[in-house]
């Protein structure tokens, strides 16, 4: 077992509830930081640690919050982002669920250490029973003093507000969540200014994803020093993995990104191996923007070394060999998965979540989702994997936000890695509607581990 | 005329005061998810013109905002709104056969309404449930590792709920 610092007591009997999971240790880090440490110093252990921003960017948490500027007179503003909504993660749904304070003390913390006196979370408008939970956690919490005025005596004044999104994966974007926080459609807003200078109203702003938030309470607890002996490299401490697809134990774990990709998926600690005795054929790890691997790749880089679960080994080889962390959403296909169908509904998807402000972004996932339903639908030419190739070439790096990319970088590596299965499809129009291409040589290399 | 009650005006004054003075306009989305609630499961111009004036802001800003997200329903829909993921994850896991096993047992297609007036189907990208695949929200829940049982009994449930409320 590795170690688990998030979800080590989400299956203590009622820890949702505030006496169960202040008994079990819970809101020591609040007393320890409000009572014992300056806000520069809590900043400096979240340096310390090395925690990288867990929503999909990996940017380093603390960094990010030594960037705020603190013009005097002016609020600051941090802001959580509960909008998860990249297709395979499931993660903060979860940890928001089973163990709500742990999210909550994690605010206080973190909201002491930035200077934000009245923060947000910001949910997706679909997790509509969590926002019940979350809400009765931050009653409870303000009724026990750990939220109001004067906290624990320190002078540092505190409110958690819940705003909630009304469906748009683009508000996961942090100055499109600020612009819809606004009240506002959720377009991006061009950078700079960062929200660390002109974010929420136009006042410095801090927004981290749900479960980097949640970290800074062991990182207090344990001091960033030891936080960051945990994991490997510039991979430090816990991460959570929402897994799914073909495999046999969908859910979501904690994994400490010491141990190889391999161990994940077969180990019965964790999925549990690919469902009905099925080989793998293919897997996206870090949420559906990654680069999806074929399984020869994912289960060893292009050196032949085992490839672990984490940031620096899951991005080795780049973009031509490797793939990347994400948001850790790890979803799974076994041999009678179809990749042109998959890159179909994937692309489909970020049609849907254009914000339309960007021409490339707005016309160029429409024009990829039209010729991947053409070659997935037997109409496809040989040009159209050319096509798409420019298409999605185009679109990259050439938009306000990462929208574009996340949406060009699928149908970029299903091509680079499958484009004999596109092929298959344009010589076989009628057969590709009947049947799948199948496992072919992607497993080649892979011994299938003993069950 | 429509007008929240009392009771909800009260909670519009409530969200509003979570956030800084004159930034009413934060209060919007939160807003609108009341009036659809309120107002038969939809947004109607007049509901839309209702919150513009309650938050003190102009008409178009409630259009602009309440085109923009997918879960304000622009037209009418069922009392029971099946929606359905089709993103990836889910589609891996069977969702197109959910989708055509509805449409077998109630003749909608995704964005058609039951003559009844009682169920609309819905696909939608992803929900966040991808673990736990094939999934539909209905109303405030999901309902996830659907089968053709576990919609068969969903069906009946509304249907009994339906009753009961009548």
């Amino acid at each position: 077992m590795g170690v688990k610092l998030l979800l080590e007591k989400a299956h203590v009997e009622n820890i949702r509830l505030y006496d169960v999971y202040r008994r079990e240790g819970g809101y020591r880090s609040v007393e320890k930081a409000l009572k014992t440490m300056s806000p520069d110093q809590v900043t400096e252990e979240v340096k310390k640690s090395g925690l990288r921003g867990r929503g999909g960017a990996g940017f380093p948490a603390g960094m990010k919050w030594s960037f705020l500027a603190k013009p005097e007179g002016v609020p600051r503003y941090l802001v959580c982002n509960a909008d998860e909504s990249e297709p395979g993660t499931f993660k903060d749904r979860y940890l928001m669920e089973f163990i709500p304070h742990l999210l909550i003390e994690g605010l206080i913390v973190s909201s002491y250490a930035i200077g934000s006196n009245r923060t947000y979370i910001y949910i997706r408008g679909e997790y509509v029973w969590i926002v019940d939970i979350l809400e009765q956690a931050i009653a409870e919490a303000k009724n026990n003093g750990w939220l109001g005025k004067n906290i624990l005596g320190s002078g540092f004044d505190c409110e958690i507000y819940i705003h909630r999104g009304a469906g748009a994966y683009i508000c996961g974007e942090e100055t499109a969540l600020l612009e819809s926080l606004e009240g506002k459609r959720g377009n991006p807003r061009l950078k700079p200014p960062f929200p660390a200078v002109k974010g929420l109203y136009g006042c410095p702003t801090v927004v981290n994803n749900v479960e980097t938030l949640a970290a800074v309470v062991p990182i207090v607890n344990l001091g960033g020093d030891e936080y960051a002996k945990i994991g490997i490299g510039r991979s430090t401490g816990t991460k959570l993995i929402s897994a799914c697809g073909n495999i046999n134990k969908p859910g979501v774990y904690e994994i400490d990104m010491t141990i190889s990709v391999e161990e994940f998926i077969y180990s019965d600690e964790y999925c549990g191996g690919i469902k009905n005795g099925k080989r793998l054929k293919a897997c996206i790890p870090g949420g559906s923007s990654v680069p999806i691997l074929p399984a020869n790749l994912l289960l060893k880089t292009a050196k032949g070394e085992t490839r672990y679960m984490n940031y620096e080994s899951l991005s080795d080889g780049g973009f031509a060999t490797g793939t990347m962390m994400g948001s850790g959403g790890f979803i799974v296909l076994d041999e009678n998965q179809c990749v042109v169908k998959n890159t179909y509904t994937l692309t489909r998807f970020y049609r849907h979540e254009s914000c339309g402000q960007c021409s490339p972004c707005r016309e160029g996932t429409g024009w990829m989702e039209k010729i991947l339903w053409n070659i997935e639908n037997g109409k496809g030419k040989m040009s159209d994997i050319d096509l798409l190739w420019d298409i999605q070439r185009k679109i990259e790096g050439n938009t306000i936000c990462p929208l574009g990319d996340a949406a060009a970088w699928p149908v970029a590596a299903a091509i680079r890695h499958f484009r004999d299965e596109f092929e298959w499809h344009v010589l076989n129009p009628d057969k590709c509607l009947t049947e799948n291409y199948g496992l072919r040589h992607y497993a080649d290399p892979i011994h299938v581990p003993v069950a | 005329m429509i007008k929240f009650s009392e009771e909800k005006l009260k909670q519009v004054q409530n969200i509003i005061t979570r956030y800084p003075d004159g930034k009413q306009k934060s209060a919007l989305l939160p807003v609108l998810h009341l009036a659809q609630e309120e107002f038969g499961g939809w947004l109607s111009s007049e509901a839309m013109d209702y919150v513009a004036s309650l938050l003190n802001i102009e008409p178009i800003e409630v259009y602009e905002v309440a085109t923009f997200y997918s879960m304000y329903n622009l037209k009418p829909v069922g009392k029971y709104m099946f929606e359905v993921c089709q993103t990836g994850p889910c589609m891996i896991s069977g969702s197109d056969n959910i989708v055509a096993y509805i449409y077998e047992k109630l003749g909608i297609k995704p964005g058609e309404t039951t003559a009844d007036g009682m169920f609309t189907l819905k696909t939608v990208e992803c929900l966040g449930a991808c673990g736990y695949a094939p999934m539909m929200q209905l109303g405030k829940i999901y309902k996830e590792h659907l089968t053709k049982e576990k919609v068969d009994a969903i069906i009946e449930e509304c249907r009994r709920n339906a009753v009961v409320n009548n």
